[in-house]
């Protein structure tokens, strides 16, 4: 696992969907996006395998926090999404901009 | 960055824009009769283990954009299962050809 | 309305139930069978659980750690299932579930998915304009309240945990769940004492 709670992260800005079929569970909308790890999720067969019946490696999951006006520029300054990306989707980010790693209020599932 | 960013597949839909002013319709209805006997032959031949929900969306994600608005929510999946038991075997493509 | 299926989409489900059962890979017991299992499940066990956490602390620290063992522990058969994960809404925070690539739920708490949830104008439109989406249920959240949107995108399904509201002191866990509608354990609602 290589990311912890708070860490920042920036999702990949990556399209596989242009070089051929795949099956992909990061949404468009958040490709290349600054988040933070709310919370790892464990680890689960990547679903871009499952998807063609290939074997499939485990892959740590991590709910990822963004902030809502990031994303359209039309959400609600203190709104933020909550979305699971896998590891090989994130990476690195240096801690400026975007959000913060305050933790939030809510408490939630524990990994396994 | 400066490359441009490439559309979305058709099923990735968050934040479409074509969707941006349509409401929700407030339909609360169960699936009909076709909608439930697609929902339990899904599930049955995952319970046997020939097919998995990965693959059943990697064959609703195939459907082409016109088709995929154009159906149903039950008949995409019905698209996607049958597909898949052809691609497996488990029936032939003959077998469900009208 | 949800459209009825398609002429070609019917011939197309009688010809691979046909083929199925011409080969012995499901009978129609089987299908049968399946479609009650899968009619059982409905919002009121989601309602029950959160009636339930709402009344009982140990309950509610369980599960908000492990939705599936609270889900098992209420009666439901989490064998072959996702994981379920519940996030509680607080004075600070409400949740709201989405699936923005298809129509993840948690169908063994909650049934199966309501039309509007697998709409495209729903998927779409959930994490771009929650809030407008929001208003379309009359629900509208004070300023000082954040609006987390959660993309169901993997392995977990994702139920909310609404707060109990004020007026329902001494209520009972039976009465306390008639009030927890599926939209409040979506997120789009939120429950009401009257």
């Amino acid at each position: 696992m290589r990311f912890a709670a708070g860490s920042a992260v920036r999702v990949r800005r990556d399209f596989p969907e242009t070089r051929g079929p795949c099956h992909i569970r990061t949404p468009h909308y958040l490709r290349g996006l600054p988040g933070v790890i709310e919370r790892p999720l464990g680890a689960h067969p990547n679903p871009e395998d499952l998807a063609f019946g290939r074997p499939a490696a485990k892959v740590p999951l991590y709910h990822v926090r963004f902030d809502q006006p990031a994303l359209f520029g039309e959400g609600r300054p203190g709104d933020t999404l909550l979305v699971e990306i896998y590891e090989h989707w994130l990476e690195d980010r240096p801690m400026t901009g975007g959000p913060t790693a305050r933790r939030s209020e809510s408490v939630g599932q524990e990994t396994a | 960055m400066s490359d441009a960013t490439p559309a979305p597949a058709t099923h990735d839909l968050g934040g479409a824009p074509r969707f941006r002013c349509t409401p929700v319709e407030p339909d609360d209805a169960p699936p009909d009769a076709f909608g439930k006997r697609v929902d339990a032959l899904r599930q049955i031949l995952a319970r046997k283990g020939l097919m998995s929900v990965d693959e059943l969306r990697r064959g609703i994600e195939a459907i082409p954009e016109a088709e995929y608005h154009a159906l149903g929510y039950y008949e995409r999946w019905l698209r996607s299962i049958s597909g898949l038991m052809v691609e497996k075997g488990v029936v032939a493509a003959e077998e469900l050809r009208p | 309305m949800a459209a009825p299926p398609r002429p070609d989409s019917v011939a197309l489900l009688d010809r691979f139930v046909a083929a199925l059962l011409a080969r012995g890979v499901v009978t129609e017991a089987e299908i049968a069978e399946q479609v009650a299992r899968t009619d059982a499940a409905s919002p009121e066990i989601g309602a029950r659980m959160v009636a339930r956490a709402w009344t009982d602390p140990a309950y509610r620290e369980l599960l908000l750690r492990d939705g599936s063992a609270a889900a098992e522990a209420a009666g439901v058969s989490m064998a072959g299932m996702p994981p379920l994960g519940v996030l509680e809404d607080t004075d600070r925070v409400h949740h709201l579930v989405v699936c923005t690539l298809c129509s993840c739920y948690p169908r063994a708490v909650l049934g199966y998915p309501p039309h509007w949830y697998k709409s495209s104008a729903y998927r779409a439109r959930a994490v771009r304009d929650p809030r407008g989406v929001l208003a379309e249920w009359g629900t509208v959240l004070p300023d000082h309240v954040e609006l987390r949107v959660v993309d169901s995108t993997a392995d977990y399904r994702w139920m909310v945990l609404p707060q109990r509201p004020a007026g329902t002191e001494g209520w009972d866990a039976a009465r306390l769940a008639s009030i927890v509608t599926r939209d409040a354990l979506v997120g789009v609602a939120l429950p009401k004492a009257g």
